[in-house]
C-alpha cells in the first residue's frame, strides 16, 4: 500500500500540464457531442472505453454520418497509427509494468506517451506503479472533463457553431510541435501532399483510405532517401528516449 | 442523433477496439526479447508526421475555396494559431484562442 501511495505522490506533479490541456479539450468534446444529441452519459462512456483525444473527435463525425462500421474501424486504425510508434518506443519500459501492463497499453495517449518516454520515477519509487498512476490520473482528468462538458452543454444553451474547429486547432498545434521537433519535413509534407491529392481526386467522402494507401506507398518507395535524411535524427531521438 | 442508440454503441465499441489494437499491437508483435524489423521501425518513425497532416486535411475536407466565404474563417484562424503558437508556445492558448476566434468569425463576421 505504501509503495502505491509513494508512486501516486511522485506521479501527480508530472500530470499537471496534461490536466489543463485535457480539461479544455475534454469539455469541448462533451459540449460538441451534446450538441449532436448525445447526452453526457455518452461522453462518459466514450472517455472511459475509447480514451483517445483526437479519435473521440473523429468519432463524433463517424456518429453523425450513415452507419458504417468498417469505415469506422479503418478510420480508427489510420487516426491511431501513430500509437504504433509510441508502443515501439516503450517496449522496454513497459516490460517493468507487470500486471499493470494491459492498462498502460490501453491508456497510451499522445500526452501520456510524452510524459512516460521523457521521465523516470524518482529513486525508490516502483516504475510500474509510477507509470500506472500517470496513466490513471491523466485518464481521470479526461473522463471528468468529457462528462462535465456534456452536462454543461445540456444546461447552458449557447451558440456552438464552429466549436468543432477545436479538433482542427488541436491537429494544427500537434503538426507545429512535430514540425519544430524535426529538421527534415519530408514525412509531414508527403502526408499533406498525398491527402490533398486524394481529396481532389476521390472527393471528401472517400479520400481517407486512398490517402493512407498512397502515404504508405510513397514511404515504401522513398524509404532509402528518407532514411538517409532522418537517420541522424532518429539516433538522437532514440538516445534521448532511452 | 442520426444513428440509433444501438448503432451508436456498435460504432463506439469498434472505435474502442481499434484504438486498443493500435496501442497494444507493438507489444504483442514484438516481445521485448526479440528485435523489431527495420521496415516497421521506419514506418513507425515516419507515419506519425504524415497522419497528423492527413488529419488536418480531413478536418478541412468540406471547406470550399470556390464559394463564399472562400475558406477565409479557417484560413484566418489557422494563421492565428500558427503565429500565436510559435510566439507564445502555449498549447492551451493556441487551441482555445484559435477555436474562440473561429467561432466568432463564423457566428458574427461571416454569418
Amino acid at each position: 500500500m505504501q509503495e502505491k501511495t509513494k508512486a501516486l505522490k511522485a506521479a501527480f506533479p508530472y500530470t499537471l500540464p496534461v490536466m489543463t490541456g485535457y480539461l479544455f479539450l475534454g469539455m469541448a468534446f462533451g459540449i460538441l457531442l451534446n450538441s449532436k444529441g448525445y447526452h453526457f452519459g455518452w461522453a462518459l462512456l466514450m472517455s472511459v472505453f475509447i480514451y483517445a483525444g483526437s479519435m473521440q473527435y473523429v468519432a463524433i463525425n463517424l456518429l453523425t454520418i450513415a452507419f458504417n462500421p468498417l469505415n469506422a474501424f479503418i478510420m480508427t486504425l489510420m487516426v491511431n497509427a501513430r500509437h504504433l510508434f509510441y508502443g515501439l518506443s516503450l517496449l522496454g519500459k513497459f516490460g517493468e509494468g507487470g500486471s499493470k501492463k494491459p492498462y498502460l497499453m490501453f491508456g497510451l495517449t499522445d500526452e501520456t506517451f510524452s510524459i512516460l518516454c521523457a521521465t523516470n520515477p524518482p529513486p525508490g519509487v516502483d516504475r510500474g506503479w509510477f507509470m500506472f498512476f500517470i496513466t490513471l490520473l491523466n485518464q481521470s482528468y479526461w473522463v471528468m472533463a468529457c462528462a462535465l462538458g456534456g452536462i454543461l452543454g445540456s444546461l447552458v444553451s449557447f451558440n456552438t457553431k464552429g466549436i468543432d474547429f477545436v479538433m482542427t486547432a488541436l491537429f494544427v498545434v500537434i503538426f507545429l510541435e512535430q514540425w519544430k521537433s524535426q529538421k527534415q519535413h519530408a514525412p509531414a509534407l508527403i502526408g499533406l501532399g498525398a491527402s490533398v491529392f486524394c481529396l481532389l481526386v476521390f472527393g471528401p467522402v472517400n479520400f481517407i483510405i486512398p490517402s493512407m494507401i498512397l502515404i504508405i506507398l510513397v514511404f515504401t518507395l522513398l524509404r532509402r532517401p528518407i532514411e538517409n535524411l532522418t537517420n541522424l535524427e532518429t539516433i538522437d531521438k532514440l538516445e534521448e528516449v532511452s | 442523433m442520426i444513428l440509433s442508440a444501438q448503432q451508436s454503441l456498435i460504432i463506439i465499441a469498434i472505435i474502442a477496439l481499434g484504438t486498443f489494437l493500435t496501442r497494444a499491437l507493438p507489444f504483442l508483435l514484438f516481445p521485448s526479447n526479440r528485435a523489431t524489423p527495420p521496415f516497421i521501425l521506419y514506418l513507425g518513425n515516419v507515419i506519425p508526421f504524415a497522419a497528423i497532416a492527413m488529419l488536418i486535411v480531413y478536418c478541412l475536407k468540406n471547406v470550399s475555396l470556390l464559394a463564399a466565404p472562400y475558406g477565409l474563417p479557417e484560413g484566418i484562424a489557422i494563421a492565428f494559431i500558427v503565429v500565436i503558437h510559435l510566439w507564445k508556445k502555449n498549447v492551451l492558448l493556441s487551441i482555445g484562442g484559435g477555436t474562440v476566434l473561429y467561432m466568432a468569425l463564423v457566428q458574427f463576421v461571416f454569418a
